[in-house]
């Protein structure tokens, strides 16, 4: 899958392509806009051998700091690892969209110690909380008052950039028994509210913890009202949905909207059904960084499909 | 048990008054014995394992007054949460107890606020 997308990134990823890769893959994703419209541009450090003429921006996700079980004794150790390869990119993203488990446990010092590292970066990053991170006594005080300013109901909000309109959705909070994940309606009201007013050719990327569509209901991959919140953004001509939560790549196309799930910087979790349950995934120590990783997504200015790019951690 | 049970009762039928009370005082420290280890089985019994994602025994039914202790056994957090909100958790952490005592009869259905697919039960009575 990486290999592929590699291969196909030196003639653009069409939309067929995309569909087709609609398979599990281990690797992080670099993310172009061009025309608007967001597309993968391959492992990072092709990507951004790439220069994109549009601007680039990075996913990272399920950092879960304060994790020290056997399936990654050290999720701070690779997830500086991870921010090593950020610095280390010759063109630097505008910002850094993180799709939440930011701390294993919503501690004090797991946010401090995630705080530290992601600020070596430099840039700009955006936060939604994951349910790890809305677990501390408080049910959540703890991330909003640390990255919940200007933000909405639980944390979600809206800004723009280069033409894009980029929207955080928290789907971790309220979560109803025997249920997936939740918007809520009052988030969907506010959700059709931001809407509101913006022309078709809007450029939209949507983002949250939890997959917006159902990847797998069993293990509780899914959200119970995503689908409200996809039909408000079907009139739009690009739409890309970035998730984490399952510790795995799956992409997929619908249409005119682009989904994909990040991998994790902590510990794997195994495919849909593959296992008992969606528990940390234990692999050789010396195949844990092909399964962790982060994403670069190129917006190019122009009539051209989104690209991600997915690099592991191992590359 | 069961096959005991039967045992005893046929092997009952055939003494006589005098020979059944020598038989009973017999057993007795047996019985006694049978007792107290079903105590014991009664408060394992009223613990709830997490594994797996999963709550074993799923439902439970115990008497009032008893109390219900839930422990986590995975790599990952949960929590254990009433939708009526008469009991709620903290964070559960790996082998993380939490213990909660139903005073009235009723009926508990509880979930993982984490992993909401992972629901339980207990009854009261």
């Amino acid at each position: 899958m990486a290999k592929k997308g590699h291969d196909d990134h030196g003639q653009g990823l069409g939309r067929r392509e995309v569909l087709e890769c609609m398979v599990w893959a281990g690797t992080g994703v670099l993310w172009a806009v061009s025309g608007g419209i967001p597309h993968s541009v391959g492992l990072i450090g092709e990507a951004a051998a790439a220069e994109p003429t549009g601007f680039t921006f990075l996913q990272m996700s399920d950092s879960h700091i304060g994790f020290d079980k056997k399936a990654n004794p050290d999720a701070l150790g690779t997830l500086r690892e991870a921010i090593a390869k950020v610095k280390a990119m010759p063109i630097k993203p505008s910002f850094i969209i993180h799709t939440g488990d930011i701390t294993h446990l919503s501690k004090p010092e797991e946010f401090d110690n995630a705080d530290k590292v992601y600020g070596e970066t430099g840039v700009k990053i955006h936060y939604v909380p994951g349910e790890h991170d809305m677990i501390d006594e408080g049910q959540g005080k703890a991330y909003l008052e640390r990255y919940g300013k200007g933000s909405k109901g639980a944390g979600w909000y809206s800004y723009d950039d280069h033409g894009v309109h980029f929207i955080g959705l928290v789907n971790v909070v309220d979560l109803k028994a025997g249920g997936l994940g939740n918007l809520g309606a009052e988030q969907l009201a506010w959700l059709e509210a931001d809407l509101k007013g913006k022309s078709n050719s809007t450029p939209i990327v949507v983002f949250a913890h939890i997959p917006l569509q159902v990847i797998y209901k069993e293990w509780g991959w899914g959200t119970d009202d995503g689908a409200q919140a996809l039909t408000l953004l079907k009139r739009f001509g690009s739409v890309t949905v970035l998730n984490g939560h399952i510790h795995q790549l799956a992409q997929k196309v619908e249409g005119n909207m682009t989904f994909h799930t990040a991998l994790s910087t902590a510990f794997p979790q195994p495919a849909p059904g593959s296992a008992p349950s969606p528990g940390p995934m234990v692999v050789p120590a010396d195949k844990l960084r092909t399964v962790l990783g982060l994403s670069t997504v190129t917006v190019v200015q122009g009539n051209k499909p989104l690209a991600i790019v997915d690099k592991t951690l191992a590359g | 048990m069961q096959y005991l049970n039967s045992h005893l009762r046929s092997a009952a039928a055939r003494f006589t008054p005098s020979r059944a009370l020598v038989v009973a005082m017999i057993l007795g420290p047996v019985v006694g014995a049978m007792l107290a280890f079903g105590t014991v089985a009664a408060q394992d019994a009223n613990v709830v394992t997490i594994d797996n994602f999963t709550f074993s025994p799923k439902e439970l039914t115990v008497a009032a007054g008893t109390t219900i202790k839930w422990v986590n056994h995975d790599d990952i957090p949960h929590t254990v949460v009433n939708a009526d909100k008469v009991f709620r958790s903290k964070a559960l952490d790996t082998d993380d107890a939490f213990s909660y005592t139903f005073a009235s009869a009723g009926t508990f259905d509880y979930f993982c606020g984490l992993h909401p697919h992972m629901v339980g039960k207990v009854i009261v009575k």
